[in-house]
């Protein structure tokens, strides 16, 4: 069933200016009411299509909510064990370095089970685009703590809030890896907001290119709305994000190499 | 009645009911519906005055907009010029 402004659909004159990616498949997903993952997963799968690269690219996926995707990307998908998708990227991009190679991983999977991988494949220098969707909640496994989770934050095993005497304080791995010389290019975006959906867009193409040219190990950390996992409506998601993660999770590119001219 | 430069069309059936598009919309022409769809959820439909801007299917996470937007015709191009 679908419906339009007009009951005939839409006027001749009228040409269509937004469809979905073929990338993305035709079918529905599972993931939650107001989960912002499909999202950056869609702008990711237009950038894909947009370089040129669609029978080009491998997606090493961690796991997480987004797994689900595997079964929608219309590319070639590898699943790596729990927070050890950035190990086997860096297989898949030696083996094979004319692929354009990224992780698709959340904050649970990067940032608290893998943490090792990524920094030491960051630190290595190793052409490939690690991609972190942060909803500072373990959102597949019931909505528990993460190493992102900001303070204050209730989640399923910090029912009182994250408190940094007794949970410690949250990793901004964005930020830690900027400072590794491997490291050439690294930004976060968020999709709490159209324009900030169309913003993370750029910063993918500008990961994308960085591999591309070669130039180095690239990130890019996506905060994604999580409803569920924060105990707000889907409606509230956005103004969630706004007010608690953004102000510690900042919007923006943090190191870019000197050639890329996207 | 506002006029039209846009539409959208609606997987009415995919949608989970978010409502993340409702507030999105600068002419503020969708809503939500009484009824429900097939899954269960309220889903938006649209009134007259859409400018076929994006919005609503950037900030979409289930896929569920298609956005049309009126190409400028001869005689207004004439007129601009």
């Amino acid at each position: 069933m679908a419906t339009t402004g007009e009951a005939s659909g839409p006027a001749a004159e009228m040409r269509k200016v937004f469809t979905r990616s073929p990338l993305l498949g035709s079918d529905t997903h599972s993931l939650c009411p107001g989960c912002g993952e499909p999202n950056a997963i869609r702008v990711l799968m237009e950038t894909i299509e947009e370089m040129g690269e669609r029978g080009n690219t491998v997606c090493v996926l961690g796991i997480g909510c987004y797994t689900a995707f595997g079964a929608l990307m219309q590319i070639d998908c590898q699943q790596a064990m729990h927070g050890r998708a950035p190990a086997q990227a860096t297989g898949v991009k030696r083996v094979l370095p004319d692929r354009l190679v990224f992780t698709l991983q959340g904050d649970g999977d990067m940032v608290t089970e893998g943490l090792q991988e990524i920094v030491h494949a960051a630190a290595r220098g190793e052409r490939f685009t690690a991609i972190c969707l942060n909803n500072a909640a373990f959102g597949e496994t019931g909505g528990h703590m993460t190493a992102t989770t900001v303070l204050g934050q209730r989640t399923k095993s910090t029912l009182g809030g994250r408190d940094a005497g007794r949970h410690g304080h949250p990793i901004k791995l964005p930020e830690m890896l900027a400072g590794l010389d491997g490291v050439a290019y690294v930004a976060r975006g968020t999709v709490h907001t159209p324009v900030g959906v169309k913003k993370t867009k750029k910063l993918f193409r500008a990961a994308l290119e960085t591999q591309r040219l070669g130039l180095g190990f690239s990130l890019v950390e996506v905060v994604t709305m999580c409803p569920t996992g924060w105990f707000v409506s889907a409606a509230e998601g956005p103004r969630f994000q706004e007010e608690k993660l953004l102000p510690v999770f900042p919007v923006g590119e943090l190191k870019r190499p000197r050639d890329l001219r996207v | 009645m506002a006029k039209s430069v846009g539409t959208v069309v609606i997987e009415v059936d995919a949608c989970k009911g978010c409502e993340l598009c409702i507030p999105v919309c600068p002419p503020g022409v969708l809503s939500m519906s009484p009824s429900v769809n097939a899954i269960g959820f309220r889903y938006p439909i649209l009134r007259d005055g859409c400018t076929g801007c994006e919005l609503c299917a950037e900030i979409c996470p289930d896929y569920c907009f298609e956005v049309f937007r009126a190409a400028p015709s001869r005689a207004s191009a004439e007129v601009t010029a």
